[in-house]
């Protein structure tokens, strides 16, 4: 087990490495949501249809409809 | 706009799909036989390479990395391209992922059955294979980030974040579990021990749920259900929400597989409340899935291609509501080491995996021969069967899951363990090993349907090689300044980076106070490491798969301490390269099995008699026999290179005891084979059921050490 941590050890402020790498996500987390939430709406409709084939009538169909 | 001209190569998708199906069905008929053999114990008909303990890896890693992988990298090289309207980056890295890939699976296939093994669930491939999955695993990343970065589409589909993290994590976690230091070509030591190795061991194994049979198939479903249904995805929003939040909260609750083991409070804690938290992505992606589906439910009763995936998707949706209540510490008092857990994995595999692969499967191979599906209607009587097959499975599995353990757990008025001995909880239990014998089949009963009418289909069409497209530059596409969220969607490799971030800030925030403060593992000083005979005996235990049936984890319970002895110390398995705390009760705890006097206690000469027959010890036991350990010859020649490379991991072997070692080793397997013989039992000092008993009699005695003092 040794083989491990004393390679950790070498390692200086390893202490601090959870805590910053746990603030660093939540403030990402927290400009994600707040991006997300102010996507543009047909921007997000354009991109959720990019697995669809555009050409099929249906898809169309479903598109001038939600218009 | 200029359009530019290009083509999609359906060949690889078709290579990898013909893969799934293939060891779709080895890996389902393993699966079966085992199920067998644990009604029938006799079947393996004294055959080591049959036996349960070698099989039952052989069955989880071809459903996971061979049915499950393959399914994954037809989705992935199928809609990729069509979701970044470029070719794949290269053909040839292409070939060398398929190819190489399958040759894993062969090599695990020609490895596993003869008990070459590491002996950590799910990670059981030794270094030469590893490295391997390594090389071939990059090779596939490489060619999905390269694609990605010449895409003339400006925005990267969710789908295929879902498989550029599947890309990054898998091979973070696959390279840290594995680290281990050789002893030969097909035998090493992982590099932790004990606690340690099992928190890392259950970060991949957890992971390896969460990034191998969840993320890649989650990608797929954002693909391949809006195309089956025709619809857009329901909320595009939510699934941003839904892929960073899963990634994220996945990484983090491996530890629930160790509630009430002797890892650290704080690390238990923390993978409960990460499960529970999993609920919110889990059921977010779940809803996103089922919902893409409005406006189209009457296709659902047509379509057996919508159908599956609305099993599929529940049973994602089940089992991850599932998920977190067995992490809650009460439920899991009762669910752990039981066949719950089996239920619980299967609906995740057989529901999950199988449908959303299956659904796939039908939808695409039409689309790929220029066709249409030969019959519905078998199609149908298949999605009827896997559905019935899977609950006839998992049902009974629940029913002996609960049972058994309230069994365990059952004192009688005088405050003795009204079922003291093991075997008649298993006794009591088997019958629903029978009727999952029974889902099994039907299960398999469907995927043979699919195949044959697969090949009708294949047989109808002709099969189109490559698909021409057409799109504009992506150059000419870009114009305006991006913001937010969709910077990052843009930037592929920066996309990777974060994902990597993460997922790795769970890990460490794990590992580092678990390796770094000295407290969460207290050390006993009574713990010796084991001698060369118990440790070439350890090998024969792990090459056997005893882990797989026996655990070595006493949990702070009044019936289990009545049932199997003191609970479990951190501290007792510090010298455990690897740990073996094991995740299924199939026979009883072992980790007291040496105590004198404890109560789980038997002679050498009692071991000896039940690794010829358990039958004859224990009349109805479904242990198979092991009679080659008493005919084989215990292989020497390894000891000083094994007791070496502990050394180098930390075990404080005397300096130069690697060439005295099988001197000792010799006196210990004659001190045994002498009291064998003793008592009426002719066998010589030499062979390997000698040592397997001087390992299995050292077993929880070292704090036992202590109290004699």
């Amino acid at each position: 087990m040794k083989i491990v941590t004393n390679a950790l050890e070498g390692v200086s402020f390893i202490e601090w490495y959870p805590i910053i790498g746990l603030i660093i996500f939540m403030i990402l987390f927290i400009v994600l949501i707040i991006k997300v939430a102010r996507l543009k709406n047909n921007e997000v409709d354009s991109m959720s249809r990019l697995p669809l084939d555009e050409q099929d009538a249906e898809a169309q169909e479903i598109k001038q409809a939600e218009q | 706009m200029e359009l530019q001209k290009f083509t999609y190569d359906n060949r690889i998708a078709r290579l990898f799909m013909n893969a799934t199906i293939l060891w779709g069905i080895v890996g389902m008929l393993v699966g079966l036989t085992i199920a067998l053999e644990l009604i029938f114990p006799l079947m393996s008909n004294n055959i080591p390479w049959l036996s349960f303990g070698r099989l039952r890896p052989l069955h989880t890693n071809a459903v996971i990395f061979a049915f499950v992988g393959n399914g994954m990298f037809t989705g992935i090289y199928y809609s990729m391209p069509r979701l970044l309207k470029t070719p794949m980056f290269s053909e040839l890295l292409g070939k060398i992922h398929f190819w190489g890939w399958q040759l894993i699976i062969v090599s695990a296939a020609l490895t596993l059955p003869f008990g070459i093994t590491v002996g950590k669930e799910y990670a059981e491939l030794e270094w030469p294979i590893d490295i391997a999955i390594a090389l071939i695993w990059v090779v596939f990343g490489i060619n999905m980030i390269m694609t990605t970065v010449k895409r003339r589409t400006k925005h990267i589909y969710v789908a295929i974040w879902f498989y550029l993290a599947t890309f990054v994590t898998v091979a973070v976690l696959h390279i840290v579990n594995s680290i281990a230091i050789p002893v030969s070509f097909l035998k090493s030591y992982p590099v932790y021990a004990g606690i340690q190795d099992a928190l890392v061991q259950w970060w991949y194994g957890h992971n390896a749920v969460a990034f191998f049979l969840t993320t890649p198939y989650l990608g797929l479903m954002y693909y391949f259900v809006p195309k089956a249904a025709n619809r857009p995805v329901y909320s595009y929003k939510l699934s941003i929400i839904h892929f960073w939040a899963l990634i994220f909260l996945y990484i983090w609750a491996g530890p629930h597989h160790l509630l009430y083991s002797s890892l650290p409070d704080w690390a238990q804690a923390l993978g409960v409340v990460f499960s529970i938290m999993l609920i919110a992505p889990s059921w977010g992606g779940m809803i996103n899935g089922l919902l893409t589906l409005r406006g189209a439910w009457d296709k659902v009763r047509e379509s057996p291609v919508l159908k599956m995936f609305v099993v599929g998707i529940t049973a994602y949706g089940m089992s991850t509501f599932e998920g977190p209540m067995l992490s809650l510490k009460s439920v899991n008092a009762l669910s752990h080491f039981t066949d719950w857990t089996i239920a619980h994995v299967h609906i995740g595999a057989l529901g999950w995996n199988g449908m959303i692969t299956f659904g796939m499967l039908y939808w695409l191979l039409p689309r790929l021969y220029n066709t249409k599906l030969f019959s519905v209607k078998m199609a149908n009587a298949h999605f009827w069967l896997a559905t019935t097959g899977m609950l006839f499975f998992a049902i009974p599995l629940y029913f002996a899951g609960f049972t058994q353990s309230l069994m365990w757990k059952q004192f009688n008025e005088e405050g003795y363990l009204t079922y003291p001995n093991f075997i008649e909880t298993v006794v009591q239990i088997l019958p629903m090993y029978y009727i999952r014998v029974l889902g099994g089949s039907l299960y398999i009963t469907g995927v043979i349907l699919m195949i044959i009418n697969l090949i009708k289909t294949a047989k109808m069409g002709t099969f189109v090689p490559t698909e021409d497209d057409e799109a504009p530059a992506l150059i000419a596409q870009n114009h305006g300044v991006d913001k937010g969220h969709r910077v990052i969607e843009g930037k592929p490799v920066l996309f990777t980076i974060l994902s990597l971030v993460a997922i790795l800030i769970g890990g460490i925030v794990e590992f580092v106070p678990m390796f770094m403060v000295k407290s969460n593992v207290p050390t006993i000083s009574s713990v010796q490491p084991y001698t060369p005979l118990e440790l070439q005996g350890r090998d024969i235990y792990l090459r056997e798969g005893c882990y797989v049936c026996h655990s070595q984890m006493i949990r702070p319970f009044r019936s289990e301490v009545e049932r199997y002895g003191e609970y479990s110390k951190a501290g007792e398995s510090i010298y455990d390269h690897p740990f073996q705390f094991g995740s299924k009760r199939t026979g009883p705890d072992l980790a007291r099995e040496g105590v004198k006097g404890g109560p789980i206690y038997k002679p050498d000469s009692w071991h000896y008699n039940h690794f010829v027959s358990p039958q004859k010890m224990v009349a109805q036991s479904i242990m198979p026999p092991f009679p080659w350990l008493i005919t084989d010859d215990l292989d020497i020649s390894t000891t000083a290179k094994k007791i070496r490379v502990m050394q180098t991991l930390g075990v404080p072997y005397p300096e130069g005891y690697a060439e005295k070692a099988n001197d000792d080793l010799m006196k210990q397997a004659n001190k045994i084979a002498q009291g064998l013989r003793d008592g009426g039992i002719q066998v010589e000092d030499t062979k390997e059921v000698i040592a397997l008993i001087a390992y299995i009699q050292r077993l929880g005695t070292d704090i036992k050490k202590v109290e004699g003092n």
